[in-house]
């Protein structure tokens, strides 16, 4: 139990720092706030991402570690907890959504304003959606992220069947996949920043990869 | 004594230099070397003017202001200007200049005047800052990555320079070459360093394009390019080259890092264009980088990032989608 907190805890952190940025205002004093904002929920997406990757091999390194499969969805749900603060900061604050003009109308009781912001930026994010692959690959991750959300709670997978329930779950290794190639279409042509984090996610699905294949050699395909 | 300081934008491009210019130049240069000599270099570039004497520390100038003023903008704050840089010999990451540049020495510094001029040579940084009055220009300074901000920047002409330098009548570009020293910089792999930037001829010789040795009063954080730099008001800032050490003047359009790189993404012009979007983002708005508010003010990106009038028919007749 007290592992689960403190695997809260952990996973809070970043969100918590963010919080504490924003109340001493070292944030405001960022250069480029919203670029900030953009760079770290999207770094901790992907980094909550591969640690959820991350626990069936290390778990299957020792029968001793097989309850770390019990953080396992949690870390999951905070991966789609930060990819959408992502998503939020991108329609809210990136696209060209006026963040302060949806502000000031609906403090002079314009209720509708930040409505109306969002179907002025709305055309240009679709465009965004139709031109850019780095913004289609990127929100695949995130529909597949809420996909396994939404399937997360125990009834959801009793209701859905335990094969069904994994088959659908197994698509995580295609977000994983996707939000690296998101994180390699968006930077410039030349930069290699996401080479560690391509490195590590390629590392925990060759580990499946050689798991599986070792469990084969083993013990020979029934005939 | 130079000639007067004329008003950047009095000068037509065609004028021709007279001669006592180029030799005042050439004298004041004599002149300054013999000194530097006898004197030991620190203390007779204090003696001379007052310009930087330690290497990293940005110290104060003495500049003159001018008609440059952006109006309907609020000026950056001078920390923001310092600490998001795009200098890619530091880093990736628009923090790393600030945190990585303070090795890069900017004393003694030359640069390298070569190519299809007159007179090929090398010249000291203090020299050159001493060429002509440093003004100091409000320019609205837009980057290719959809945010820009409002920057004092402390400098003269490049016309001023370059007419002194005599290239020759074939010379039809200007090529700006960075720094790049592995002792000092990461020089991150997979772009090719030593940095390179070009002008067309009429462009370098805009009296906007400003040969930059300050910003807000004070000479350039080595982040920012020091010791010196260009600015070119109405490019995307990728163009404007730091920490130059040589300049050379050629007939055919040079090769550029960020072109060389991927030419879909950024033309030689790079002209700022509203209408032109990257294949990754849109250009039609900016994030307007000059508050301390968390919040982003979005406002439209201007044609020629608002210096049509100044620009006006350089390039006329030219298609600029294709020419982007």
């Amino acid at each position: 139990m007290w592992v689960k907190v403190a695997v809260h805890v952990l996973c809070l952190l970043p969100f918590l720092y963010l919080l504490e940025k924003y109340h001493n205002g070292s944030l405001a004093l960022e250069a480029d706030p919203v670029n900030f904002l953009t760079h770290f929920t999207g770094d901790w997406a992907l980094w909550m991402l591969l640690a959820c990757l991350a626990i069936t091999p290390v778990r299957r390194l020792n029968a001793s570690l097989n309850w770390l499969v019990r953080l396992r969805r949690m870390v999951g749900l905070y991966a789609f907890f930060y990819a959408t603060l992502h998503l939020l900061i991108y329609v809210l604050l990136f696209s060209g959504y006026d963040m302060s003009a949806a502000i000031e109308g609906a403090r002079a009781g314009r209720l509708l304003d930040p409505l109306r912001q969002l179907m002025t930026i709305w055309p240009s994010m679709l465009d965004d959606l139709e031109k850019r692959k780095f913004i289609q690959v990127g929100l695949l991750a995130y529909l597949i992220l809420l996909a396994l959300a939404v399937t997360s709670p125990q009834r959801v997978l009793r209701w859905m069947g335990g094969k069904n329930w994994q088959r659908l779950h197994r698509l995580i290794y295609l977000a994983g996949a996707a939000a690296v190639i998101h994180f390699w279409w968006l930077v410039k042509s030349g930069v290699r920043t996401p080479w560690k984090d391509t490195a590590v996610l390629v590392v925990l699905l060759a580990a499946r990869l050689a798991y599986w294949a070792v469990k084969r050699w083993r013990k020979p395909a029934v005939v | 004594m130079l000639l007067r300081a004329k008003k950047a934008h009095e000068i037509a491009s065609s004028e021709i230099t007279p001669q006592a210019t180029v030799e005042a130049f050439h004298q004041m240069r004599r002149s300054r070397r013999d000194l530097l000599k006898g004197l030991g270099s620190v203390g007779a570039a204090a003696m001379l003017g007052g310009f930087a004497t330690a290497a990293e520390a940005e110290t104060a100038l003495k500049v003159v202001s001018t008609n440059y003023k952006v109006s309907d903008r609020e000026t950056t704050p001078a920390a923001k200007a310092k600490n998001y840089n795009n200098f890619y010999e530091f880093g990736t990451d628009k923090g790393d200049p600030a945190r990585n540049a303070g090795k890069l020495k900017t004393r003694p510094w030359t640069v390298k005047v070569e190519g299809l001029v007159k007179k090929p040579q090398t010249i000291d940084i203090d020299t050159i800052m001493a060429y002509r009055p440093i003004e100091e220009r409000v320019y609205r300074f837009r980057c290719v990555e959809a945010w820009s901000m409002v920057i004092p920047w402390d400098g003269y002409s490049l016309s001023e320079f370059i007419k002194a330098m005599e290239p020759l009548p074939s010379a039809k570009f200007v090529q700006f070459i960075s720094d790049d020293d592995p002792k000092v910089m990461e020089l991150p792999s997979g772009i090719e360093f030593p940095y390179s930037e070009g002008l067309r001829m009429d462009e370098a010789m805009h009296p906007l394009t400003l040969l930059t040795f300050g910003s807000y009063g004070q000479t350039l954080a080595n982040q920012q390019g020091a010791p010196i730099r260009v600015i070119v008001p109405w490019k995307y800032g990728f163009k404007s080259a730091k920490s130059i050490v040589r300049i050379k003047f050629v007939d055919k359009m040079p090769s550029t890092t960020w072109n060389d790189m991927a030419p879909d993404e950024y033309g030689f012009y790079s002209n700022v264009n509203p209408s032109v979007d990257h294949p990754r983002w849109s250009q039609a708005h900016e994030r307007l980088l000059n508050t301390n508010s968390i919040l982003p003010k979005i406002v439209p990106t201007l044609p020629f990032n608002g210096y049509a009038n100044e620009i006006g028919a350089m390039y006329a007749g030219m298609d600029l989608r294709k020419n982007f």
